[in-house]
């Protein structure tokens, strides 16, 4: 039987369940400090990531990179108002180290238009390494994989 | 019962000041959606099917679309670049389902036929039938059904394909000036780094035009503005080329970032102290040794390329329907680039696609003159800066490439 560190298990998601509802509650300046100083987050695609295709949707390696993106999101980029509602589930954590673990979940998306208009906007899988040093469990590094390809009209607030 | 009332009561005329106005019919009608695809995509024009790099292989293919028209693009075993309609002599069926592969021969799943990569019919299943019982009459010409055939030109390493005759080599159907700007960006050997699509909520032409407003950018585009990357009074210049569907524009950077015009005017895009934390994503390496930071270029009908600092691309604008399209972003870079570089053109491409800082606010724009215009199948859009003519301009506070893509789009249409 695999055993499972229960610990651990609900620490990374608890990780995972404040990183979404930060995004979901529109509390995007919050979103860098789930991770480490140099942090790195990329959105691929599920096509780009097994082709070993480096090409990203968004990419940063580091927290002032992610700052640069909420604070272009505030203030530079237009876009209609919208709201994400995250759906995270099967979440597989492994412990690599004393102070290292990865985890692998899966992710919905449902876009909601100021409009109404409702869409399942993105599905795919988190890939992370999660830094357990800390105060709190954070992110070393967060790989998006969408499923899709493709994307509709656009991606402003990040997955 | 109700007599029948025809699709539109108003004028399909186009109005009488030319190329300044655009009528907002031409995004709505159907009819006009169907003649596009018979007259512009299967007509006398070149349109993009992908790079060579995507094929370099002897047997490998990819598919993709001409129109709404889909297709296969091979590399066959001599080496030479194919491009045939990806639907079975038989019944119709799409040949090939996969978006790329490799493969020495290509067979229908519906029935067995197969093709060979220059999209010959090459074998009928039990053609003859089954000991003398069943099979095709001795007469039968399944090869009049056959997919059509291409014609393909390899420009640079882009690879574009015509179903007519009558569309004139590469090099005239852009002009010299054009060919000459892709020949800048594809000087060498490229390497793919990936793709990703987006799909738009309005009309093909919409999109198109934007590419070719090089008024927009710095307007729409803050993220442009605040860094002084593309303010309009930056030196550059518009290039409309061919018979004025393609065209190339583009900027020099920091040749001028102290004038204030745009703070004069209280414009929006200028608004307030917005300073990058990160601005290493924007340090770039001028690799083609002009100086020009930003070029932009377009052909008839669907195809881009585009230089953003050290972020390159080439995107293809397909018709999805009236008011859908899908624009397929493919980035690439060099096969000599280095470690160095390739970080580099992964930080920058941030600034393009779905989330681009550049480029986001693109995909929404298009979509707002879509819903905007739904009432107003009898009005036009203004299309006067820069004047009413199609001539190649050193100001970019022009549209004078819009009104280029108009003048070949018209032609090609007879409107």
């Amino acid at each position: 039987m695999t055993r499972v560190d229960v610990e651990l298990q609900l620490a990374i998601e608890n990780l995972l369940a404040r990183y979404v509802h930060a995004l979901d509650d529109d509390r995007l300046e919050e979103w860098p400090e789930f991770f480490v100083e140099d942090g790195r987050y990329r959105i691929t695609t599920a096509e780009n990531f097994e082709r070993k295709l480096p090409l990203p949707i968004i990419y940063a390696d580091s927290r002032a990179m992610l700052r640069d993106r909420v604070s272009a999101l505030r203030h530079a980029n237009i876009y209609e108002a919208q709201r994400y509602r995250h759906g995270v589930s099967s979440v597989l954590v492994e412990r690599v180290d004393a102070r290292t673990a990865q985890a692998t979940s899966n992710f919905q998306v449902v876009r909601i238009m100021a409009s109404g208009e409702s869409m399942l906007f993105a599905s795919g899988r988190y890939l992370d390494r999660i830094r357990l040093s800390g105060e709190t469990p954070q992110f070393e590094e967060r790989v998006v994989v969408l499923d899709s390809r493709s994307i509709d009209t656009l991606l402003a607030i990040p997955l | 019962m109700s007599a029948a009332v025809p699709e539109s009561s108003e004028s399909r005329t186009w109005p009488a000041e030319g190329l300044a106005r655009v009528p907002y019919w031409i995004y709505q009608d159907e009819g006009v959606y169907a003649r596009e695809q018979e007259r512009i995509y299967r007509g006398a024009t070149w349109n993009f099917v992908g790079l060579e790099a995507e094929v370099p292989d002897a047997g490998d293919f990819k598919t993709s679309f001409v129109g709404e028209m889909p297709v296969v693009v091979t590399r066959d075993e001599k080496g030479a670049l194919n491009c045939f309609e990806n639907r079975c002599a038989h019944r119709g069926a799409l040949l090939c389902l996969k978006d790329r592969g490799s493969a020495k021969e290509i067979a229908c799943v519906y029935h067995n036929w197969t093709y060979d990569l220059r999209g010959n019919l090459t074998g009928v299943a039990f053609r003859r039938g089954i000991k003398g019982q069943g099979g095709m009459p001795e007469d039968a010409r399944p090869e009049s059904q056959a997919p059509r055939k291409l014609r393909v030109t390899v420009f640079c390493g882009l690879v574009f394909a015509t179903l007519s005759e009558a569309t004139p080599p590469f090099e005239t159907y852009v002009g010299a000036e054009v060919a000459a700007r892709i020949r800048r960006v594809m000087k060498q050997p490229v390497r793919v780094l990936g793709g990703y699509s987006q799909m738009l909520p309005s009309n093909w032409k919409l999109y198109f035009e934007n590419v070719k407003d090089t008024y927009h950018a710095s307007l729409l585009h803050l993220f442009f503005s605040t860094f002084r990357l593309n303010r309009l009074e930056q030196k550059g210049g518009v290039i409309v080329g061919g018979d004025g569907g393609s065209h190339v524009s583009f900027t020099m950077m920091n040749t001028d970032s102290s004038g204030d015009e745009y703070e004069k005017a209280g414009m929006r895009s200028v608004s307030g102290g917005y300073r990058l934390e990160a601005p290493q994503m924007l340090e770039s390496v001028d690799e083609f040794g002009d100086g020009v930071t930003l070029q932009i270029l377009t052909v008839f009908p669907g195809f881009v390329l585009q230089q953003i600092m050290n972020c390159l691309a080439v995107r293809q604008v397909l018709p999805k329907g009236l008011g859908r399209t899908e624009l397929v972003w493919t980035g690439f870079g060099y096969a000599s680039d280095d470690g160095k570089m390739a970080e580099r053109r992964m930080k920058q491409a941030n600034l393009v696609g779905p989330s681009g800082y550049i480029s986001l606010e693109d995909g929404a724009a298009t979509g707002f003159v879509q819903r905007g215009v739904q009432g107003a199948a009898a009005h036009a859009s203004v299309v006067e800066m820069g004047g009413r003519s199609a001539e190649s301009s050193e100001s970019r506070v022009t549209e004078t490439s819009v009104r280029g893509l108009w003048q070949q789009y018209r032609r090609h249409m007879d409107l």
